[in-house]
């Protein structure tokens, strides 16, 4: 019987712990925010991996780790187009492009990047499909889990922390009133820069995160640094952070809003 | 009979309760339950739904103070008892630095449900082990716009500075045309 359920409700630390302990081997498919992952498990080790919308052939890995140049890599695909990953790395190693550890250490940092990503995944269905092998033609590996687990874990831990310091995505922020502060001499990496050229009141944090192609855990990282650093602050979108509306009184009367207010202070003051 | 309602809200044992008991002119209408879970065994007892507290103005008018319930698994309460408030108040314990994040992040969340005026207390600031409220308020993140208040939840005349400064920058905002 299929392994079913929502992320919400079983993590995927605790997904991976489950493979881990009962040794399983199957494939793991789990939808996320706008992505599809699948992971393959042998005998309770990582053995493939890799995002739907992503070109995960071994050519595209290994471009990324610069193993092969942009032109190899595109030569690749329009020659070697039809090969599997087996046969195109069985070529590369003897045309002595790359080396057998490259190829392994190259896919071993890809498997371990996906799962990384699926961390930060608070939502999302997942489904586990018993004895399912990795596809035919990828090149399997067999990843301990354990110090896997133990990354997620310490990755949860940071978003419930985050979650608590930032609530809620559909705030803004502002930059503070600190005169003599030039956000120029501020040392910031490349993703706070990305966060820093949309604050705005007019933007939410998740426009934010979207328009900087961030996760909800990594904007949260960002802006959190931020506020830390006294840089910035939470607003509400596109509103003054304090209002009076005609909600608060039982009446819609400015003078007699007034007054009442009025009234409460004398009350107090009496007291 | 019109009615208005201030919302009194804080990390748990803040002093939300004892706040509201020491203006309230009504023995107040606490939903207290003993205390289970061993960590949050700091006191006896705390607030699960809300307290309700009452200040008559004159014949016409009366003010409801509601506290909400501290502990997190309740949050579900903030946002209904924030509908239509006055303004609120968030507590925090001066004593305990290991809850300023849990205020932050409830008066962000109530920042985030109704834009009203509102004003921080730095509560048990007669205890000895108590923050300086200048120190807090850097912990706490606080603009230097936010009225940030010392305050101990039993004595009477605190508790009434704390309400009226929030009355006044309500007052301060009509006038300044926030209506």
């Amino acid at each position: 019987m299929a392994l079913k359920g929502n992320l919400r409700d079983f993590t995927i630390t605790q997904l991976l712990n489950l493979v881990n302990l009962a040794k399983k081997t199957g494939n793991l498919v789990v939808e996320g925010p706008g992505e599809v992952a699948q992971i393959n498990f042998r005998d309770g080790k990582l053995a493939f991996a890799q995002l739907a919308h992503e070109d995960s052939s071994l050519a595209a890995i290994l471009q990324r780790n610069s193993k092969i140049s942009v032109s190899q890599y595109k030569l690749l695909k329009e020659r070697a187009a039809r090969m599997t990953d087996k046969e195109l790395g069985i070529l590369l190693i003897n045309a002595g492009y790359v080396t057998q550890e490259d190829i392994i250490a190259s896919l071993q940092q890809y498997f371990i990047s996906v799962l990384r990503r699926l961390f930060t995944w608070v939502e999302g269905i997942f489904h586990f499909e018993q004895d399912a092998r990795p596809p035919d033609d990828k090149i399997a590996l067999r990843i301990d889990l354990e110090n896997l687990i133990i990354e997620g874990s310490r990755q949860m831990r940071e978003w419930e922390q985050l979650q608590e310091e930032i609530p809620s995505l559909d705030m803004a922020l502002k930059f503070t009133d600190r005169p003599g502060t030039n956000i120029r001499n501020v040392n910031l990496s490349v993703e706070e820069w990305r966060v820093v050229q949309y604050v705005n009141p007019q933007n939410s944090m998740r426009q934010i995160a979207k328009a900087s192609k961030l996760n909800d855990l990594e904007i949260r990282r960002v802006v959190y640094s931020l506020l830390q650093a006294g840089l910035v602050e939470v607003v509400r979108v596109g509103a003054p952070s304090v209002t009076i509306s005609g909600r608060m009184f039982p009446t819609q009367d400015r003078e007699e809003q007034k007054s009442l207010v009025n009234r409460l202070i004398t009350r107090i003051r009496s007291m | 009979m019109q009615t208005v309602k201030i919302v009194v809200t804080g990390p748990f044992s803040s002093g939300k309760t004892e706040f509201i008991r020491c203006v309230s002119e009504i023995d107040v209408v606490s939903t207290e339950r003993k205390i289970t879970a061993e960590a949050e065994k700091i006191k006896d007892s705390t607030t699960v739904a809300m307290d309700f507290g009452r200040i008559t103005v004159d014949d016409d008018l009366v003010l409801y103070l509601f506290g909400t319930p501290g502990q997190k698994r309740f949050d579900f309460m903030w946002e209904i008892l924030s509908e239509g408030m006055l303004g609120f108040i968030v507590m925090v314990d001066s004593t305990r630095p290991e809850t300023f994040r849990e205020a932050r992040s409830i008066l962000e969340t109530f920042r985030a449900y109704a834009p009203t005026p509102y004003v921080v207390a730095a509560n048990k600031q007669d205890c000895k082990d108590a923050w300086e409220v200048d120190d807090m308020r850097v912990a706490l993140r606080l603009d230097s716009k936010v009225k940030f208040l010392p305050c101990v939840a039993t004595d009477k005349e605190s508790v009434k500075k704390v309400l009226l400064e929030l009355l006044y920058s309500i007052l301060a905002e009509m006038d300044a045309g926030g209506a």
